[in-house]
């Protein structure tokens, strides 16, 4: 008998049961050699195996196992749809319509530095906002450290540097752009947070490498002290810190190659209060593999956390496949399993 | 994706005690048994029925927390984070920003 599930980017695949039994176990091994960290036991092998033999389309997490749902960028998702309805209308669709637990308001370039010149515009919005919904309200942008290198920015390119050989001065770079980084993520964070925010969420976290993370983690302990009531939400990029920089250090602990326990750790010294760690899909494995991956890293995070993790399960991350329009089917089971094998706090 | 991941895994906002357990864990950084286990208790239910929602409509609209039906006279937004705030025994932001500007004192 062969069972339907999908690739990682999305397209269907008819396996057996020992094909899926095995690839979750390939999967998971995998995630665990990369991460040292512990494997799934044979019961969440097992219970993985259920999720993807379950015939049902869709299927959901046990009941009493609901969590909390925070959407990143949520306004800018109904422009990117083109619906024509304004951010404080897509706040409220979000709060009555879809059963949002967080909401987070964001400018369509979702980055902080984008959002700095405009900011003033971004504040009356949120300060209205706040008088007419109820659930925790964020504002969110990515640190971005690709917008602060030419010619998006002021500092010298790295990608042109590293061919070259001039490690010293990409390095030099990337130290410089750290700096434009921080003071544009506290001046936005300050900005929103003094106009009644319930937290800020840096979304993306590391996507150009650990001095991205690095910034981020920088401008999160400045906030802190400035703000100590501020809740702070860190979204990844994934799975692995690149080490871009290559000799940067955060509270002794080299940031390049950080697995997501590992970043959770640093996260949590620095002041962040809800977690995200985000495992990439690999689009040309079945989605069994991928989703034991991401349970694997996942639940070594809930295993230590101190803090909330919401586990980033969007498209092309978490189990989730490559593709604009994820199938209901492959969302569900990412949803359920990582739910309910990790513990997860929230999605 | 957002009906999918609520209808699989989510409390269900204000449907439930959703936005309730999530400002546990914004202001207090409280994991999700703990989140639920402290909203529970202060609303006199069980961990069950945080994700029930008639259950939940009958308590948000004894405690007038705000709910996703439009009902006269019934807290919208910033009336029904005061309350809240009140009944959870936390700290909102925007609340303290609020009361600044307008001069109240609590």
């Amino acid at each position: 008998m062969k069972y339907t599930t999908r690739m990682g980017d999305g397209f269907r695949l008819e396996m057996t049961e020992a094909e899926i039994r095995k690839d979750i176990e390939d999967g998971t091994s995998d995630a665990a050699e990369r991460a040292d960290v512990e494997p799934m036991t044979d019961d969440e092998v097992a219970y993985l195996l259920d999720i993807y033999k379950c015939p049902d389309r869709s299927v959901g997490v046990q009941r009493g196992n609901e969590v909390v749902l925070s959407y990143d960028s949520a306004t800018t998702k109904f422009k990117r749809c083109n619906v024509s309805v304004s951010k404080i209308q897509s706040l409220q669709i979000y709060e009555r319509l879809l059963g949002s637990d967080m909401l987070e308001l964001a400018h369509i370039d979702y980055s902080f530095k984008p959002v700095k010149p405009i900011v003033v515009f971004e504040q009356p919005i949120l300060e209205q906002a706040l008088l007419i919904t109820i659930p925790p309200l964020f504002y969110g942008a990515m640190p971005n450290l690709g917008l602060y290198s030419q010619p998006d920015g002021p500092s010298p390119n790295p990608a042109n540097l590293l061919p070259e050989g001039k490690i010293a001065e990409a390095r030099a770079s990337y130290e410089e752009q750290i700096d434009y980084a921080v003071a544009d993520m506290v001046y936005v964070a300050s900005r929103m947070y003094e106009a009644g925010a319930d937290g800020i969420n840096f979304d993306t976290t590391g996507a150009a490498g650990d001095a991205e993370f690095y910034a981020t983690l920088t401008a999160i302990e400045i906030l802190k002290k400035k703000y100590p009531d501020m809740c702070v939400q860190m979204g990844m990029a994934s799975e692995f810190v690149l080490g871009m920089h290559a000799d940067l250090y955060y509270d002794d602990v080299r940031l390049a190659g950080l697995y997501p326990h590992k970043q959770l750790e640093l996260a949590q010294k620095a002041g962040v209060t809800i977690f995200g760690p985000a495992i990439n899909i690999v689009s040309n494995r079945s989605l069994p593999w991928n989703l034991a991956r991401s349970v694997t890293f996942v639940a070594a995070c809930t295993r230590i956390a101190q803090i909330p993790v919401h586990a980033c399960v969007g498209m092309g991350v978490g189990g989730v496949p490559l593709a604009l329009s994820v199938p209901v089917d492959a969302l569900t089971r990412s949803s359920k399993a990582l739910v309910d094998i990790t513990r997860l706090d929230g999605l | 994706m957002a009906v999918a991941h609520g209808v699989a895994a989510g409390i269900g906002g204000m449907r439930a005690a959703g936005d309730l357990v999530a400002r546990m864990q914004v202001s207090q950084g409280m994991r999700i048994k703990q989140a639920k286990e402290h909203v529970a208790s202060k609303l006199g239910i069980s961990v069950l029925d945080i994700a029930d929602p008639v259950v939940m409509s009958e308590v948000r609209d004894d405690l007038d927390l705000g709910r996703v039906n439009a009902v006269p006279g019934a807290a919208k937004g910033i009336d029904a984070k005061f309350r809240i705030a009140e009944v959870l025994d936390i700290e909102i932001n925007c609340l303290n920003i609020f009361k600044k500007r307008t001069g109240l004192k609590s």
